[in-house]
């Protein structure tokens, strides 16, 4: 029993911080057709500034209720500055261009604000523990859990019902929608695609911040940090279905999930475990398993 | 008469040619200078808290020998009377990179040698080349065993004792100070130095404390991965009490921090060989009690250690930085004092500035003095580097205001190493034949 309830417990808390970044990717993907190698920035960004923030609000001595408004609000600044600039001055001048191209100009996005950082930032780690440090621990099953890791399950809980309503039951959701099925129809019908794009994107660079942001107290922020979830999410989004929200839910929890049973059982395999999924889906269902339906145009 | 008078002049203007040659010759050969790559982590992960304090004891060391002020016994100027000019490089990119910047240094830099390299993975890779392209190089920090091992090398030194030590010493504190503990588990990065490290503390476990029992599900996480909390939850459920591990930079600080919150240090007792730069970074929050190693008598177990040599280096470092010197800093500044003391002994037995392989025949088996206590090369064919290495209790000093360690213990390279010229498996597989532990 206790074994089963660690084992839910880590895959949840390791899906969740998962499901947060590559919802952004998910997102980007569906509606702008873009596979945003430069999402790993608006990560390792986040984290940095929520770095900054919280030893700015400690060395200051001001109250450790403003660490979260302090975290949620670099993931915001964050998102929205970089979100910006890269959408507006990058990729509007490439949407016509070949998939690869595309790929090829992110990825270069991304090594610039690498170096960016440590030019920023320096090169030693900041370790903005405060956060984590303040809520303590609780015994769950016999195990003690970090209070604020848990918080994490309850923002990506919040997260995903956000963009439930944000997509199913708003007008801006509904215009998502159109877009992400049909960009030309929706164009013929007098959407601002454009528009779409730049909210799409920087929406997508907000989540991608907060989840840097939000997992920054429990690491040491520095440069490189980014590189391995980056990976990891392309792995979820691959095994979801790119462009899909549910795809990417269901993605994280398996890899979440997995991951976490083979840490406990057979640390030897986690390394491959989460690849090994993703070439089985890739083989069986290469769409991912959530793929939105694609309509056949004549 | 003429004839005569022609015979002394082209004599005279013959002897004038040879004694000038001679001189051009041994000015041609004399250097004011000497080029010495230094290559350390300046980006990445593991630049803040590994490569950029190697970096600056490295400069630390080389300015004061090229201005001759360090302290006896380095107290001359210059390396066999050139100034060094060291050329920083960066170490991040991995091995195929750092081959081809090995070399552009030789080929085209024209370096007289090449000093530094903290990744196990790099040292394997360049050491091969560093033969191939007969240049003395000199390894600080990298710590797999295979280097030597595996093959004697002839241009190739290492000033830093390697891992089996550390994970020896590691375990004869264990079983020093937890004679009752038989369980033991680890998580280690998963590249050599992290398997290595593993291997040979249970190696050594299994020699020292016979009814002791290692995990069969020892944690092997990826390197720099960042996020523990499920290693974290598959250890505390582990029945071993004592978990080694070797984790060096970001993650040995994202370690503790995420196992801090958890007080997976009140139910463990967690053996860190190298994870010193977390203990300076997190400070006072460091908990105390945790089984510490900084590879040698250096670092944060070198902190009140009286030896002249030392508190120089950490009166002009904390001058210089603003900070404390770290385990790298020591070992890389120990490279130098080695480069230092081989070209001295070298220019003295050549009588004029020595070539490569004269300082590569003067480094081979030398004993130098070092910040506190001689090192010995005296493994590896003359090549590889013994001394001592210790282990500590975390116990942050409240008076002073700084971290420290109590309950410290040395076990000197007799007690750690095997004798030339036999693998270290196979010495501690055989029992540790002639090993000396006070």
């Amino acid at each position: 029993m206790q074994f089963w309830a660690t084992v839910l417990l880590d895959g949840l808390t390791y899906a969740s911080y998962l499901f947060i970044v590559s919802l952004g990717l998910t997102i980007i993907f569906g509606v702008m057709k873009i596979l945003n190698v430069a999402h790993g920035s608006f990560y390792a960004w986040g984290a940095y500034t929520a770095a900054f923030a919280i030893g700015f609000i400690t060395d200051n001595d001001l109250s450790e209720a403003l660490f979260l408004p302090a975290i949620l609000i670099s993931a915001i600044l964050v998102g929205v500055v970089l979100g910006y600039i890269i959408e507006r001055f990058i990729l509007r001048k490439m949407y016509n261009q070949d998939i690869h191209l595309i790929v090829l100009a992110t990825f270069g996005v991304f090594l610039i604000f690498e170096d960016l950082i440590i030019i920023t930032f320096g090169v030693d780690p900041y370790l903005p523990y405060q956060p984590a440090m303040m809520l303590g621990w609780i015994d769950i099953v016999g195990l003690n859990r970090g209070v604020y890791q848990l918080t994490l399950i309850l923002l990506a809980s919040i997260v995903a019902f956000v963009c439930w309503y944000g997509l199913t039951k708003t007008k801006w959701g509904k215009l998502l929608q159109s877009v992400i099925y049909d960009r030309e129809i929706s164009v013929a019908m007098g959407i601002d695609v454009t528009k779409v794009y730049v909210v799409t994107f920087i929406g997508g660079a907000i989540l991608g911040a907060l989840g840097g942001a939000y997992v920054a107290p429990t690491t040491s922020v520095s440069p490189g940090f980014a590189i391995d979830l980056v990976v990891l999410s392309f792995a979820v989004v691959v095994i979801g279905g790119m462009g899909s929200i549910p795809g990417a839910l269901i993605g994280s929890l398996i890899v979440g999930i997995l991951r976490a049973f083979a840490v406990h059982q057979a640390p030897i395999l986690e390394l491959f475990v989460v690849f090994a999924v993703m070439a089985i889906v890739l083989i069986i269902r290469p769409e991912g398993l959530f793929a939105p339906p694609k309509p056949r145009k004549i | 008469m003429k004839k005569k008078i022609f015979n002394k002049t082209a004599k005279l203007a013959s002897a004038s040619m040879i004694v000038a040659s001679c001189l051009l010759a041994g000015s041609a050969l004399a250097k004011d200078t000497v080029k010495v790559g230094v290559v350390s982590f300046l980006t990445g992960p593991a630049a803040g808290v590994f490569g950029v304090p190697a970096k600056q004891g490295a400069q630390i060391v080389i300015d004061a020998i090229n201005n001759g002020t360090m302290p006896a016994p380095y107290n001359t100027q210059g390396f066999a009377g050139a100034k060094m000019n060291p050329v920083f490089s960066d170490e991040s990119g991995g091995g195929t990179k750092q081959v081809g910047l090995f070399r552009d240094f030789v080929e085209k830099q024209k370096v007289d040698a090449m000093i530094g390299y903290i990744s196990s993975g790099n040292c394997m890779a360049i050491g091969p080349i560093a033969d191939e392209l007969k240049m003395l190089t000199i390894f600080s920090t990298c710590g797999t065993p295979r280097l030597y091992e595996e093959k004697l090398r002839s241009h190739v030194f290492r000033t830093q004792a390697n891992a089996v030590g550390d994970s020896l010493a590691a375990a004869r504190y264990i079983v020093d100070m937890y004679p009752n503990e038989k369980n033991y588990t680890g998580i280690n990065q998963n590249y050599a130095w992290g398997q290595d490290s593993y291997k040979f503390f249970e190696l050594g476990m299994k020699q020292m404390s016979p009814d002791s029992k290692g995990s069969d599900k020892p944690q092997f996480p990826k390197l720099f991965v960042g996020q523990y909390g499920t290693e974290i939850s598959a250890l505390s459920l582990d029945k071993a009490k004592v978990v080694h591990s070797s984790f060096w930079n970001g993650d040995i600080e994202a370690f503790t921090l995420q196992a801090m919150v958890r007080g997976f240090f009140q139910k463990k007792i967690f053996v860190s060989s190298v994870g010193g730069s977390a203990v300076d970074a997190l400070d006072k929050k460091f908990p105390d009690g945790i089984v510490m190693g900084t590879r040698g008598n250096v670092g944060l177990l070198a902190r009140d250690n009286k030896d002249p040599l030392n508190m120089w280096f950490i009166s002009e470092y904390k001058k210089r930085f603003n900070a404390l010197p770290l385990g790298p800093s020591y070992q890389y500044a120990r490279s130098i004092l080695a480069y230092k003391f081989a070209m001295d002994k070298a220019m003295k037995k050549a009588g004029k500035f020595p070539t490569q392989d004269q300082v590569i025949a003067a480094m081979k088996n030398i004993k130098f003095k070092s910040f506190t206590e001689t090192i010995s090369m005296a493994r590896g064919g003359g090549h590889q580097a013994v001394h001592s290495v210790g282990y500590g209790l975390t116990k942050y000093n409240k008076k002073g205001k700084t971290p420290g360690a109590e309950k410290v213990k040395m076990y000197g390279p007799e007690c750690i190493y095997p004798p030339a010229g036999t693998k270290s498996e196979d010495w501690i597989n055989a029992g540790m034949p002639g090993a000396k532990c006070k």
